[in-house]
């Protein structure tokens, strides 16, 4: 993987990496902010990672990590840059989700019948409050779908039906997160493609403007 | 002591630094141990803290400054204000400054502190 590193480096030098990183980093914790509200539990979260891979090599990093079936809520952005916001968790933690959101005076047949709102709806909170940061703070609109949810392996969840290129190279950024007193976890992840990387480069560059060095 | 993984977040907590208290020194850090290591060498009287760091995150670091000096002024400056961390801040007598940081709120703070660290003096 040292080429995919290699051009990694040459679209984004260490100063626009660490500064995307950061930008996606304060809304990832914004969005666990609203998801722990909604959950009512602390959602630990770990640092995050970014890496320049293609989309097939994105699904084997899931699935060597997480090799049940997964449920994964997505929501696209479009605008001067697109792509795809993901929230991914293993499918036997799906239900504990949906529960520690709903009325705990629910029964199971009620739960699983709301199932699917309600992870849209946890997926719309979280992603649109990451998405959202990062518009806000590179002062750009970006228009999002409705979120989406999706039920299968890695390649599922991460290449959709048909549309994507397995091969196309894409921005892979994951976040993990936790809520260990309900033992469910998952990630949060970002694809964009070149063409869009390329955008948020330039972005990036104006945004480091404001703060040249001290 | 500014302590964050991210160049970004230092540079805009200096910049806001140079902006309204330019007479003061500063040191960074990019991590917890770093921070730790610098204090050896270093006086630091305020420290501006990321929560989320890899190895140790902004409240444990906070603790161990904490620990080793009750007054000093400590704000984590983070986008993850879950109630949870609010409180183990507001335990561990730490102010809290949501990123992303604006320069009213982070004045606000470092008034404060400022102020603490003047009446300490006395």
């Amino acid at each position: 993987m040292s080429s995919d590193r290699d051009s990694g480096e040459f679209l984004l030098n260490e100063m626009e990496r660490d500064a995307l990183t950061e930008v996606i980093n304060i809304g990832v914790s914004r969005a666990a902010k609203n998801l722990s509200r909604m959950v009512k539990d602390q959602v630990h979260l770990s640092v995050p990672r970014t890496e320049i891979m293609s989309r097939d090599q994105a699904v084997g990093w899931l699935s060597r990590r997480e090799n049940s079936s997964l449920v994964a809520v997505g929501q696209d952005f479009r605008g001067s840059f697109s792509g795809q916001a993901l929230l991914i968790f293993p499918e036997k933690t799906s239900l504990e989700l949906v529960r520690s959101i709903l009325d705990d005076t629910l029964s199971l047949d009620e739960i699983v019948d709301l199932e699917q709102e309600a992870l849209a709806e946890i997926g719309n909170v979280v992603l649109n409050g990451c998405l959202v940061v990062m518009a806000n703070m590179l002062k750009q609109a970006l228009n999002m779908s409705l979120p989406r949810v999706m039920r299968g392996s890695s390649q599922v969840v991460l290449l959709g039906t048909d549309r994507n290129d397995p091969g196309e190279m894409v921005l892979f950024l994951t976040i993990g997160f936790a809520m260990r007193s309900r033992s469910i976890n998952g990630y949060i992840a970002l694809l964009m493609d070149l063409p869009s990387l390329t955008a948020i480069k330039a972005l990036i560059r104006e945004y480091l403007k404001g703060f040249e060095e001290i | 002591m500014i302590v964050d993984d991210s160049k970004l977040a230092r540079m805009v907590v200096k910049n806001i630094l140079a902006k309204t208290r330019a007479e003061w020194q500063i040191v960074e850090a990019a991590g917890a141990q770093e921070a730790l290591d610098l204090l050896k060498t270093e006086a630091v009287d305020i420290a501006l803290i990321d929560f989320n760091m890899p190895d140790h995150d902004g409240l444990w670091l906070a603790s161990e400054l904490r620990a080793a000096n009750t007054d000093m002024p400590i704000a984590i400056l983070s986008a993850n204000a879950q109630d949870a961390i609010l409180a183990r801040a507001r335990e561990l007598d730490v102010g809290f400054v949501e990123k992303p940081l604006s320069e009213e709120a982070l004045t606000a703070f470092l008034s404060g502190a400022a102020l603490k660290l003047r009446r300490a003096a006395k």
